[in-house]
């Protein structure tokens, strides 16, 4: 069963891939699917007849209930049925449907198929929130469909309509079933109709919340607008979801339910009201229609009211007479959708006031309309028919069944009143397509392969046969009746009971209907009359006016408060960590116990800090304002030292110095002076935010140290950290083994920055374009120590010579600088920081050709290297049984030298030393190399 | 536990001065604001570590060692500033390409927002009411291309 869902798909994934191969025929190819699901259900549906259900379950996420959950029961196997016969039916259909070569077919065959992957789904899914995610799947996938033409507005609308209006829905169901599930602590459906919630107030919302889910799927009031607009839907779309399978969710899930929650307070009443209202409702819109489509589908919404009610009614009759219904429905409703669709393919047009003459030329297509019609009409000796007479009788019966006494006369004058309308519209469709209208040209169809019609046929021949076939359709369908109590009459499928008041109101319905199709025009005189005098409410003018107003209500929003303006974001954001944070600081103020400081240098280094801190504020050169942010950057790493942290104090030097280097390379563009801004409000605001911000900031650090209590768990980091990570070095053990999940993410930050910088000034999305490849230049004077082009002037030998003498030993040491990090001060970070400051002195030394020499590589070559040995260090030991990024120590014997003693987490450390030298050298090829570039492009450009 | 006074106030000051500049319009003040915030609150993250100590090395101490967690998540702060700060250079400096200055300006989009909601308007992207039916074929015919200077 899940291997049958499954496979509905993978063919929808493969199929894009189908399509150039076999153009239309890939529909052909992907009906199989459904067709052999279909084979495969026959026989499993059949044995659920004699209570064997087919379970199957996949365990998921059990601590949250969520499983994969399938079970096939009598219910759901012929739901199962329809699904897989008509879906691949209506897949072969569109084989001829589409015309050869369209550019559609890749997408709209995969979406049509996992759309009946998705139904199989939702039909057969026992987990309610696995059913709740096929019934979301099946909403998006009709998105996609209704919307296949998107050039039309109307068409981008209907979509949206739909898809608004079900997800709607699907969410209200949603809240519902998670009431459900906790309250009854189950998350199987078999499991909560076995143990359903008592009748308390809150059950009966959370039932009332599904039952919301299922009327906006099954469009009935007050939702029933979306199907019509769904039209727009290629007519196989039509004819699948919103005639045989999508709008039946939301039936089948009321079926499902009602056995146990049809005693629900309101349930009866609701759904009743709801699906006759919707029924007569449908019926006199359809009455209206020229588009034989649209007629279609307004029938559909009434057809559909119809099933909620009789589905809804919860007897045992009504349950027999709806399963029976639906049936009928999808046979001859899909039947008529795609009869349609050869019409419009083959003439051209759907307006029924353009249709003539049809008859004499495609009388097999009139006699399978004859007949899926006079099904949906209920005119024997058709399924439709044996199926309405059920529902008829069951109506009759629920005086006694239920105790209705009025209401019983009400509910079978509306049922009566909905058939007579079905009857007069069915009329409509026949005449409309197949009849000679005086005056109007006889069409000249086009022709089609014959194929294209045997699908309508044989469905349409499907409703003839099961109508005769109502004793092994009746075992089948009472076995999900059974569970409901008995009512005044055991229901059957037949196409003679004896004289029933079913028949007689056959009969009645019949005569009423056919002489409002035989009077259509005062009919259509006085509905107009009514409609454009009468205020009745309109559901849909309603949503749109909702959509609208909320629309409104964002922009209205929006424009109050989205300014655009960064310092005014930036000071509401800091603003609010003062002000939320800083009140709870205020509750907790105690007494603050504080000391000086911990030695000289400390309180040396900070008076320094202090006054280079406000001196860059007040700074309007931007060198001076960098040099000083840098004594910051400096004194910082004395407090690092004074504070008993040397990898701080070395990383924090080396990223000093890097980033200093990196602010003049760009400074050396940008203009000396800040722009002139007058010494006005803005600018004391500012100070004020500030000053507020660092005293909270102060206040935040003594509360927070004077409520310290406990130990810091590091105070048991030394044994592990020798034991587990085989290093001395406490913080850089911490770095690659017990903490490295934060530094993967850190590589991770750090070469993203670097390619967008690279980005940034070279401005090519495609990064293998964006430098090229950096390559060794030969210089033509033998004599030179660098490979510089730099003019004479800018050169200084004593600066270049050094640059080449120490660069190999500096590169050497940072390398040695990241093995031992692990027992003493070092690792990834400060060696690839100190072999990029070798990099850095090439480039300053000698310009770009000097880095290239230096580095002849792609600096997104490095990082990448870099993050994937990371990467892959962090991977194996996993597959070796140990844990995500855990590192274990080997001792390699060396002859004469003794042992190597080797941590795995070296490996990740190299990772983290390329991605550093990768950064390094993006910065320095992108704000070094790549600005000196464009600064002679320039300079070219004045010369010439 | 007591608090270092010294560090404390350095923390505080160096993340005023930094807030200061990141109010400020001009990319290279606000980056020289980031940085100088960052400072400052990896001092804060000494001061609430603990008492200062000998390095978090074994067997290079026999006294009591700092607390080496909140040097670890320092180390990393450290690092990232690197590649942040470098990413607003360029930033900064692709601004000065584009406009000759690095000062942010206000977003063009959001005041066209403002200027809708001032004038009752629906967003740009709300299609109304089609009042056409939907249909799988056709498209909706283009709007009329503006009138061209020349154009007789």
């Amino acid at each position: 069963m899940i291997a049958f869902v499954l496979l509905h798909f993978i063919a929808a994934t493969v199929a894009p891939a189908l399509t150039p191969r076999f153009d239309r025929r890939v529909y052909a190819l992907l009906a199989l699917v459904p067709a052999i699901t279909f084979i495969w259900l026959v026989p499993k549906v059949v044995a659920t007849f004699d209570g064997e259900n087919h379970l199957e379950s996949i365990e998921w996420l059990p601590g949250l209930g969520l499983n994969l959950d399938f079970a096939l029961n009598p219910l759901s196997g012929i739901l199962a049925l329809l699904v897989t016969s008509i879906g691949a039916l209506v897949l072969l259909y569109c084989t001829w449907y589409f015309r050869p070569g369209d550019t559609e077919i890749w997408r709209f065959s995969a979406v049509l198929t996992a759309f009946a992957g998705s139904m199989l789904g939702l039909v057969l899914a026992d987990n309610i929130y696995l059913l709740f995610v096929f019934w979301e799947l099946t909403t998006i996938l009709s998105y996609l469909l209704i919307g296949h033409n998107p050039e039309r507005r109307a068409n981008r609308l209907a979509a949206m309509n739909a898809l608004l209006v079900t997800t709607f829905g699907g969410l209200a169901m949603f809240v519902g079933l998670i009431i459900l599930h906790a309250q009854t602590g189950e998350t199987t459906l078999s499991g909560i109709m076995a143990s359903p919630p008592t009748g308390s107030t809150l059950a009966t919302s959370a039932i009332m919340l599904v039952v919301v889910g299922a009327i906006s799927k099954s469009a009935l009031l007050p939702f029933h607008f979306w199907l019509p607009g769904a039209m727009a839907a290629p007519t196989p779309v039509s004819a699948y979801l919103h005639a045989a399978a999508m709008v039946k969710a939301g039936v089948y899930l009321i079926a499902l339910l009602a056995p146990v929650f049809a005693e629900t307070p309101g349930w009866r009443p609701l759904l009743v009201a709801l699906g006759l209202g919707t029924m007569i409702l449908g019926g006199l819109r359809a009455l209206r229609q020229y588009d034989v489509k649209l007629l279609l589908a307004y029938g559909t919404v009434s057809q559909l009211g119809f099933l909620i009610a009789i589905v809804g009614l919860g007897t045992r009759s009504a349950a027999f007479a709806g399963l029976a219904m639906l049936c009928a429905h999808a046979l001859f409703k899909s039947a008529l959708f795609l009869i349609v669709g050869i019409i419009d393919r083959s003439v051209g047009t759907r307006d029924l006031r353009e249709l003539s003459g049809l008859r004499s030329q495609r009388p097999t297509l009139f006699v399978a309309t004859v007949a899926a019609t006079a099904s949906m009409a209920g005119i024997p000796p058709l399924f439709g028919f044996t199926a309405k007479e059920a529902v008829f009788a069951a109506f009759l019966d629920i005086g006694q069944d239920l105790g209705w006494n009025g209401w019983a006369t009400v509910a079978v004058i509306g049922v009566s009143s909905g058939a007579v309308l079905t009857i007069a519209y069915s009329a409509r469709f026949v005449w409309g397509i197949f009849g000679n209208k005086p005056g109007v040209d006889a069409c000249r169809p086009r022709e089609f392969s014959v194929l294209f019609k045997a699908v309508p046929v044989v469905l349409a021949f499907a409703s003839i046969v099961a109508g005769f076939m109502g004793k092994q359709l009746t075992s089948a369908f009472a076995v999900y009746a059974e569970q409901f109590p008995g009512g005044a009459h055991e229901p059957s499928l037949s196409l003679w009971h004896g004289f029933t008041p079913a028949l007689g109101l056959t009969a009645i319905c019949l005569v009423l209907g056919i002489a409002l199709f035989v009077w259509r025009r005062p009919v259509a005189g006085i509905q107009h009359i009514l409609v454009d005098n009468l205020p009745f409410p309109d559901a849909e003018r309603g949503y749109q006016a909702t959509l609208r107003a909320l629309d409104r209500l964002a922009i209205e929003v929006t424009g109050r408060t989205q300014r655009g303006s960064l310092p005014v974001y930036l000071g509401i954001v800091v603003l609010t960590v003062a002000a939320v944070p800083g009140s709870a600081m205020i509750r907790a103020w105690g007494v603050p116990d504080v000391y000086l400081g911990d030695n000289w240098l400390q309180l040396a280094a900070a008076t320094v800090m202090i006054v280079a801190a406000i001196l860059t504020v007040r700074s309007r050169r931007r060198l001076r304002a960098v040099l000083l942010v840098g004594v910051t950057g400096y004194g910082m790493a004395i407090l690092f030292t004074a504070h008993g942290a040397p990898d701080l104090a070395l990383t924090q030097v080396l990223i000093e110095t890097f980033l200093l280097v990196t602010f003049v390379l760009v400074m050396r563009r940008l203009p000396p002076f800040f722009s002139d801004r007058p010494f006005n409000i803005a600018r004391w605001v500012r100070v004020a935010i500030g000053t507020a911000t660092g005293i909270v900031v102060a206040g935040f650090g003594i509360v927070a140290t004077n409520a310290r209590i406990f130990e810091p768990i590091s105070k048991d980091w030394p044994g592990p950290a020798k034991s587990y990570g085989g290093g001395d070095n406490i913080v850089n053990v911490a770095l690659v083994d017990i903490r490295a999940w934060d530094t993967i993410g850190e590589l991770s930050v750090l070469v993203v920055a670097a390619t967008g910088i690279a980005s940034l000034i070279f401005l090519i999305t495609d990064r293998s374009g964006i430098q090229k490849r950096p390559h060794r230049v030969v210089t033509p004077d033998s004599n030179a120590w660098l490979a510089a082009n730099l003019h004479d002037h800018r050169r200084s030998l004593v600066f270049e010579i050094v640059a080449r003498v120490i660069f190999h030993a500096v590169v050497l040491f940072s390398i040695y600088l990241m093995l031992s990090g692990h027992n003493s001060p070092g690792g990834g970070f400060a060696g690839g920081l100190i072999a990029g400051l070798a990099l850095m002195i090439r480039y300053l030394a000698g310009g770009r050709e000097e880095l290239d020499n230096a580095a002849p590589i792609d600096a997104g070559l490095v990082l990448g290297l870099g993050l994937s040995v990371a990467a892959f260090s962090a991977i194996i030991p996993s597959f070796l049984g140990g844990d995500v990024l855990q590192s274990a120590t080997i001792d390699i014997p060396i002859p004469l030298l003794g042992d190597l003693h080797l941590v795995t987490s070296v490996f990740f450390d190299i990772g983290v030393y390329l991605v550093v030298i990768g950064v390094a050298l993006d910065v320095l090829r992108s704000l070094g190399s790549g600005i000196d570039e464009q600064i002679e492009a320039e300079e070219e450009a004045v010369n010439a | 536990m007591s608090t270092n006074l010294a560090l404390l106030v350095v923390s505080a000051v160096l993340v005023g001065a930094g807030v200061t500049l990141i109010l400020e319009r001009s990319l290279t003040r606000i980056l020289v604001g980031f940085v100088l915030a960052g400072n400052g609150l990896n001092a804060l993250f000494l001061v609430v570590s603990g008492p200062a100590g000998e390095a978090p090395i074994l067997g290079l101490n026999d006294g009591t060692i700092a607390d080496p967690l909140p040097q670890a998540m320092v180390l990393t702060a450290i690092v990232i500033t690197l590649g942040t700060t470098a990413f607003g250079l360029a930033l900064a400096y692709r601004s000065w390409q584009l406009t000759g200055t690095d000062d942010v300006q206000d977003d063009l989009e959001d005041d066209m927002i403002r200027r809708r909601a001032l004038r009752d308007e629906v967003s740009s992207t709300y299609e109304e009411d089609a009042n056409q039916l939907p249909d799988e074929d056709g498209y909706d015919e283009p709007a009329p291309a503006p009138f061209e200077d020349g154009d007789q």
